[in-house]
């Protein structure tokens, strides 16, 4: 069991939307190669940071209702929520250096 | 301190080898060199680890796979295999380097790592036009890998650009989801293989716009539509359309080593056919960054362990007269710093 769990449709709201940390949500799928490449160093900080974001997945695949709702057009995409809204999104799969930047805020 | 060499970086290990860039070239020469007991140093790259193959799906002319094999699984088993034999993976890029003495000289960041030798593996990116909302709405609409976005597209219409065998593999593999394919070209005819192009006439789904450029992506969150111009007659129009895919070709990843490793027009690292070598010594490229012409997995691992095996002969042969460089070097380093 890894440090990322994995939400669903039903349980977005739940663990995503009514969280009072930040989650980001790492929308994924088995065939995404960017995706594998990405989930390891996701894996990483989620271990260093876990007392300031909480980080979870999405397989778009399996959740097709939460890929629509946030328009969803590629995959790896990261969103962060705080307080039920995206507050941040990263598309593709990047570099750990650029993710801990782009994630700076909520870390 | 006056000079480049830092007390810090004199101190950093001296390896054998450092390999930059991954895919089927990096890991090939990775395992080589591994099984060499050179034990390599392999800066996979963070974004491109495991380089194009990521991207595909089925790989199906990789020898030895009848079945075929899913192009992450491929990589996943080669950088498995490689690490069986001892190579240590950095997935970052390399960030800088200094390749022209004798202790080549790579940076990730703000790490540091010296060798003996150093191999070239970093592949090549996909290209775009270069719009300002193509950048906007990559993503959103704009992709360069069908594999990765296609699924995003069910029952829409969607336009692939170039003339290609991999903007007709990508049109083809589209139409599994989107309801209309429109290629668009800017010559009168494709480049592609006979066999790419059969397929893709025979395709009901795909329609053809020749002697057309596509000059502005339209939309506000997301792709709507593109504004294409006819080559012929100046004149533009709008081609209502949810998804743009690229696939008007690669350019070689070679920034990092421009004005120091010698590269041709197009920025492909140049090597002394047949062998792996580059105008430095003990500096070996192999790959997609060096090939222009074949691109294939089965020809990268290839030229990588082509590379492998000339960084080790280089290694043992320059074995003696290298030591005597590298610790002049050492010392010199050594001196400055202390008279500082």
């Amino acid at each position: 069991m890894g440090a990322i769990s994995a939400v669903t449709d039903a349980t977005f709201a739940d663990e995503v939307l009514a969280s009072d940390k930040p989650v980001l949500v790492d929308f994924w799928a088995e065939w995404c190669g960017p995706c594998r490449m990405v989930a390891p160093v996701l894996e990483e900080i989620a271990l260093a940071h876990s007392d300031k974001v909480r980080i979870v997945k999405v397989n778009i695949d399996e959740n097709p209702e939460t890929m629509r709702a946030y328009s969803i057009l590629s995959i790896p995409t990261l969103n962060v929520y705080k307080g039920g809204e995206v507050v941040k999104q990263i598309i593709g799969a990047k570099p750990k250096s650029a993710l801990l930047k782009d994630l700076e805020a909520f870390l | 301190m006056t000079t480049g060499l830092t007390p810090d970086l004199v101190e950093t290990p001296l390896r054998d080898v450092i390999i930059i860039g991954s895919g089927p070239a990096g890991y090939t020469a990775a395992l080589y060199t591994a099984r060499a007991d050179l034990h390599p140093l392999v800066i996979e790259g963070a974004i491109g680890a495991g380089g194009a193959l990521m991207n595909t799906t089925e790989v199906e002319n990789f020898p030895g796979f009848p079945d075929g094999i899913m192009g992450p699984d491929l990589m996943d088993n080669m950088r498995k295999q490689a690490v069986r034999f001892g190579a240590e993976m950095i997935s970052d890029d390399a960030t800088e380097v200094d390749l022209a003495g004798a202790v080549k000289v790579v940076k990730v960041g703000n790490d540091v790592y010296r060798a003996r030798a150093v191999i070239i593996a970093t592949g090549s990116k996909y290209r775009f036009l270069g719009l300002a909302n193509e950048e906007r709405l990559l993503g959103h609409g704009v992709s360069a890998c069908a594999t990765c976005d296609g699924f995003f597209f069910r029952d829409q219409d969607i336009a692939v650009i170039g003339g290609g065998d991999s903007a007709l593999e990508e049109a083809t593999f589209l139409t599994k989801f989107a309801s209309r394919v429109t290629l668009i070209h800017r010559r009168d005819a494709l480049r592609a293989s006979k066999i790419m192009q059969d397929r893709a006439f025979a395709n009901d789904k795909i329609t053809f716009r020749w002697n057309s450029e596509v000059v502005d992506v339209l939309g506000d969150d997301k792709v709507s539509g593109l504004l294409v111009r006819d080559t012929q007659t100046g004149e533009t129009d709008t081609l209502a359309v949810g998804g743009m895919f690229l696939a008007i070709g690669h350019d070689p990843r070679s920034e990092l080593f421009r004005g120091q490793v010698e590269l041709d027009e197009a920025g492909y690292v140049k090597v002394e056919s047949p062998s792996t070598r580059t105008n430095l010594p003990g500096v070996f490229a192999c790959g997609d960054v060096v090939d222009h012409t074949y691109r294939q997995a089965i020809t990268a691992a290839g030229t990588g362990c082509a590379a492998a095996l000339d960084a080790e002969r280089w290694l043992a042969a320059r074995h003696a007269e290298h030591n005597a460089a590298v610790a002049a070097q050492h010392n010199a380093a050594v001196a400055t710093a202390s008279v500082s």
